[in-house]
């Protein structure tokens, strides 16, 4: 149970949200030309990081809008949230 | 009335309102302000409970949520509640409550007798003694669980209503004692949002019962300037009867408010409980402190309890638990109690552990006649229902025994205090460390782990000018964090009469010597567990605290050891000769006090568990006796029995009457989508696995939809609407999921697309009239022309149906000539009622899911979820006619050529005739090539539809099976669980109107 700042609404409760796995994996742009383990990789693997993760989730029961979120995984801290399509943050935002 | 405990004068009660109540069937009197246990003992009732093994004679030990024994039954019938703390019940009229774990009754108790057999139940009895032989558990463990628990929890569904609150503030303050106003009083007055949460009715604290002053003001009067004060401020939230229960990570709290558990008339428009869960950026911990049992020879009858809470009962409600009292400390707080019982006329002597005692406390006693027993202590009690003789005996420091000559005293109370506990519970649930302090022989606050706070007595800090300071300091500093314009500080000075000063505190523990037999020493009250309980999971090996804990269950139970945890550490670090350091402590979980499972739950429960969708037409369905079915949220009409019919007349004839005439299905469940956007066209080429670039206005197609995996996931009609617009149905399970899914790519793979997505399903009623008669019976309530040449399959006309502007599409999920008519929401009854009514000559007949079922098997359409498991191609469905060729690209496409999805062996849908021609096969039956005594046998498939079809006259089903298309005309066995095996015939999987003339009439 967190606050989560939603980039759209502002800080709301962690219940108006779900969380989708792991952010910044790009569908190939040319799937058709894509090798068996490319496509693999982008279907299958994720990254299982202790520390930083960055993830995508939704408020859903709010604006429903798709936003990316960068969390440590191990203190469960939400270090920042931005929208989809702005630039990944650097580890030395933290 | 009797009352005869009460004194003549004082008490924060109020004597002018005298409220009954029964306690075991008797009637009683006592003050509005009471608690049960303190108008129990106002009428000199001390024997309140039995206890939980040994089956005890017990009395009140505390006067607050750490009470151990005086747990009762309360309330009657749907309303009763269990294991009832009887110091926290406050009285109100008609209240009802019954002792616990007794029979035939608390006075005349069968069970005591475990108590004369007790050599025989030490700590692990049972887990010695049932043991063996192993298949017998079960049957023991009926007896022991009877023998055991507690209360009883009530039958009847409870009438109560709970509430949930979510609160967000800066500052969250637990604990109404002195500490805690002056950190609210500090925060509010710089202007922070602050939520005050206190147990108990009245707040003050524990200061409420004792002598003290304030900058050299009356103590009382300043605490009630304060709380008027925060009363008076608007950021100031203030939430009394309200328990702390559970601290969890970022500061998230829940607490639970009893609203209306104290009034007699429950209201209608107020919850009984509420439950809160609170989010703040800080939170200070202000719970104080829990007096700490002494650990003596039968320390457990009726008469003997805390010294603190017998200065509460005297102080706070004007009862005198006793007459003939000795207090037995090893600290010189307690002192207090003991002056205070004297000057209310009760005859007191002290016994203390300790060898100094202050001057001042020693001249004091002198002065008022106190006897004081300097270094001895109590060797034994005696008294069965109640105490009434102790022994005393000498402490020799050097042999670290007691001796030299028993005194005997007639007591008929004893007040004990070993000491004060810092009520760290909530503090260690939020990961705070803790530390063991020698001086205070108790576990205190160490490192903190939140952004957190912990003051007063809570923090293991004593002294009253202290506390005042730095709890007002540290109120002042969480604004100063927050941001807010800081108060001035002020400067305080408390007084007490007698100051419980760091240095007055003896750590006492019995020798070894003396775990004398036949009597008990107990540490833990409410689980019967004695210091010999302690020393033998020692001596058996179970050293580590968690272990000593399962072994005995101390520190369980409805108290979880709150006056017993710390005695069974130190105890066991006297026998290891440890320091408690290194014996640890065990964890503290949520709750903090027991909690209904009604609050947990609030309003979530009942039709509000699971919100249920309904139709437009859904009262219709009621009115004309449709049984129903869940399908997700939705409630959908599963078969409209008439008379005397069961499911299969019902579906018999709906089914024929479709096919021969004219049926109606409310389809309105259908998920709906209305998409618009200049790159709509675009989208929906990426999300269906066939093409729709030339899809022309007015025109319908269905499509599939694939994950990324290749898989089925939904599919549903889309038509196009207009030059950006088109309506897309989805399967009425998958609406949400398919919206979610369109968003997703929408909004984080494809951000320059131009597509707007709305959900409309509840915006349309959708009738599908389906039959050979749809067209005829249709023309007559519309303006559209709705002749083959122009309306004709597949496509989508808009005009008046029955007066209503409406959207018809012609597409058939049966086979036969269909319409789909959708009506506004708020016609939908209406046109429907029109149809029936209108329909009547044509022999309209309404059907429910499970005519759908089988009129779309008999030509082998498929239900995604039924006949799909998220692991089936289209190609696996023989739809390869639906999946593009020519799209460079598509969700799933490029999965199609994994190595798995490409194998010649995956699982294909086929029809299954049965050989017998009338077993109707039960879904999701195992397909063998040949049915064997016992496994293994070739395993082919499974079947995923199955009904029996009214219009072929025989039973028809779907299935997957390995290689299906290559085994047509093959025979196959399906064994059933009763033992039978079925023959059947792979086929095609269309049975009806295999030529598909039927729609395009």
């Amino acid at each position: 149970m967190f606050v989560i700042k939603c980039p759209y609404c502002g800080e709301r409760d962690q219940t108006e949200f779900s969380c989708h796995g792991e952010a910044h994996i790009a569908r190939p742009d040319n799937p058709a030309e894509v090798s068996d383990e490319e496509w693999g990789e982008y279907l299958f693997f994720r990254n299982n990081p202790k520390g930083i993760h960055f993830e995508r989730w939704t408020h859903d029961h709010g604006c429903r809008r798709w936003f990316n979120v960068m969390r440590d995984t191990v203190s469960d801290k939400i270090i920042r949230t931005y929208k989809m399509g702005d630039q990944k943050p650097g580890v030395q935002d933290v | 009335m009797s009352n005869q405990n009460r004194t003549m004068f004082g008490g924060r009660i109020d004597r002018g309102q005298v409220i009954n109540f029964v306690f075991n069937g008797k009637n009683y009197k006592g003050f509005h302000g009471d608690t049960l246990a303190s108008a129990l003992l106002a009428n000199d009732v001390h024997l309140v409970g039995r206890s939980f093994k040994y089956h005890r004679a017990r009395g009140i030990l505390t006067a607050g949520s750490e009470e151990p024994n005086a747990i009762v039954q309360l309330g009657l019938g749907a309303r009763t509640e269990p294991n009832m703390r009887a110091t926290e019940i406050e009285l109100y009229e008609g209240l009802e409550a019954a002792s616990q774990n007794c029979w035939p009754s608390v006075n005349y108790d069968v069970g005591s007798l475990n108590n004369i057999l007790s050599s025989i139940f030490p700590a692990g009895f049972y887990y010695k003694t049932f043991k063996w032989p192993p298949s017998l558990w079960l049957f023991y463990e009926h007896f022991i669980r009877k023998a055991a628990g507690l209360g009883y929890s009530p039958t009847a569904k409870n009438p109560d209503r709970y509430e949930q609150k979510f609160y967000y503030c800066d500052l969250t303050i637990v604990g109404g004692g002195i500490s805690g106003l002056l950190s609210a009083l500090a925060a509010g007055r710089s202007g922070c949002s602050v939520l005050l949460i206190d147990e108990n009715p009245e707040l003050g604290g524990y200061l409420l019962d004792y002598n003290f002053s304030i900058n050299e003001k009356d103590g009382l009067k300043w605490i009630k300037n304060i709380v008027d004060e925060l009363y008076s401020m608007d950021n100031v939230r203030i939430l009394k009867r309200t328990t702390a229960m559970g601290y969890y990570d970022y500061n998230y709290l829940t607490a639970l408010e009893k609203v209306t558990n104290h009034c007699d008339q429950l209201s209608k428009t107020t919850p009984r409980e509420r439950y809160w869960r609170v989010r703040s950026k800080k939170i200070v911990l202000a719970q104080g402190a829990f007096e700490r049992p002494l650990v003596f020879a039968d320390n457990d009858r009726p008469g003997i309890m805390m010294a603190s809470a017998g200065k509460k009962y005297l102080s706070r409600y004007g009862v005198l638990p006793g007459k003939s009292v000795v207090l037995f400390t090893n600290n010189d707080h307690a002192y207090q109690t003991a002056f205070e019982f004297n000057d209310k006329g009760a005859k007191i002597s002290v016994i203390d552990t300790r060898e100094n005692i202050d001057i001042r406390i020693q001249n004091k006693c002198e002065d008022l006649g106190i006897k004081l027993y300097s270094s001895f202590s109590i060797i034994s009690t005696k008294g069965n229902k109640k105490v009434n003789q102790i022994e005393v005996q000498k402490v020799d420091r050097k042999q670290n025994e007691l001796s030299g000559e028993c005194i005997t005293l007639d007591v008929d109370c004893i007040l004990m205090s070993g000491g004060w506990n810092p009520a760290v519970q909530l503090f260690s649930q939020s990961r705070g460390k803790l530390k063991y302090d020698k001086v205070l022989n108790t576990f205190v606050p160490d490192k903190l782990i939140q952004d957190q706070i912990i003051i007063g007595c809570n923090n293991g800090c004593f002294d009253l000018s202290k506390n005042l300071n730095h709890s007002y300091q540290e109120g002042l500093n969480a604004a100063k964090d927050l941001n807010y314009e800081v108060a001035d500080n002020i400067n305080w000075k408390g007084e007490e009469e007698i100051s419980f000063t760091e240095s007055s505190v003896e750590p006492y523990m019995l020798g070894k010597k003396k775990v004398t037999k036949g009597s008990k020493h107990f540490i833990d009250f409410q689980n019967d567990v004695t210091a010999a309980d302690i020393f033998l999971a020692q001596r058996e090996g179970y050293i580590s605290v968690e272990h000593t804990k399962r072994y005995t269950t101390t520190g369980m139970g409805t108290d979880q050891g709150k006056t017993s945890n710390v005695n069974a550490l130190a105890l066991m670090s006297h026998i290891h000769e440890k320091p408690v350091d290194e014996i640890g402590h065990t964890t503290f979980r949520p709750p903090f006090s027991p909690q209904t499972f009604g609050a947990i739950a609030g309003r979530s429960v009942d039709h509000l568990f699971d919100p249920e969708r309904r139709t437009s037409i859904h009262k219709w369905h009621e009115e004309n006796n449709a049984v129903f079915e869940d399908v997700g949220q939705w409630k959908r009409p599963y078969y409209f029995p008439k008379k005397n019919e069961n499911i299969h007349d019902a579906v018999k004839r709906e089914c024929l009457a479709v096919r021969n005439s004219l049926g109606m299905l409310d389809a309105s469940t259908l998920g709906k989508i209305d998409l618009r956007g200049p790159d709509t066209a675009k989208f929906l080429n990426m999300i269906y696995t066939n093409a729709w670039s030339k899809l022309e206005i007015g025109s319908c197609r269905y499509g599939l939809m694939c994950n990324e995996h290749g898989m089925i996931f939904d599919d549903g009609v889309t038509t196009r609407l207009g030059d950006d617009h088109y309506h897309m149905t989805t399967t009425t399970g998958g609406a949400a999921r398919v919206m979610s899914w369109l968003e997703e790519f929408l909004q984080t793979e494809w951000l320059d697309m131009e597509v707007f997505c709305t959900s409309v399903t509840e915006q349309w009623t959708v009738l599908s009239i389906s039959g050979p008669n749809s067209r005829k019976f249709l023309q007559e309530l519309t303006d559209i022309d709705l002749s083959k040449e122009n309306f004709p399959f597949m496509k989508f006309r808009e005009g008046k149906v029955c007066g209503i502007d409406s959207r018809v599409f012609r597409i058939s999920f049966t086979g036969e000539l269909s319409f789909e008519v959708n009506v506004p929401s708020r016609y939908g009854r209406f046109v429907w009622e029109q149809f029936m009514h209108h329909g009547k000559k044509y022999n309209i007949t309404p059907y429910g899911t499970e005519t759908m079922h089988v009129l779309r098997a008999e030509k082998g359409f498929i239900i995604v979820g039924q006949d799909t498991d998220g692991s089936v191609t289209p190609m696996d469905m023989n739809m390869d006619w639906i999946v593009s060729k020519k799209k460079q690209d598509f969700l799933g496409k490029r999965s199609f050529t994994r190595s798995d999805t490409l194998r010649s062996d995956r699982k294909k849908f086929v029809g299954l005739l049965v050989n017998d021609k009338k077993t109707v096969l039960p879904e999701g039956s195992h397909i063998v090539e040949k049915a064997l005594k016992q496994p293994p046998m070739k395993m082919l498939g499974h079947v995923t539809s199955s009904y029996y079809s009214p219009i072929l006259g025989h039973p028809i089903a779907l299935a997957m099976i390995k290689n299906g298309m290559n085994l047509l005309g093959e025979k196959v066995e399906i064994p059933l669980m009763n033992g039978k095996v079925i023959e059947a015939t792979i086929s095609d999987t269309v049975f009806y109107d295999k030529e598909g003339n039927k729609n395009n009439e």
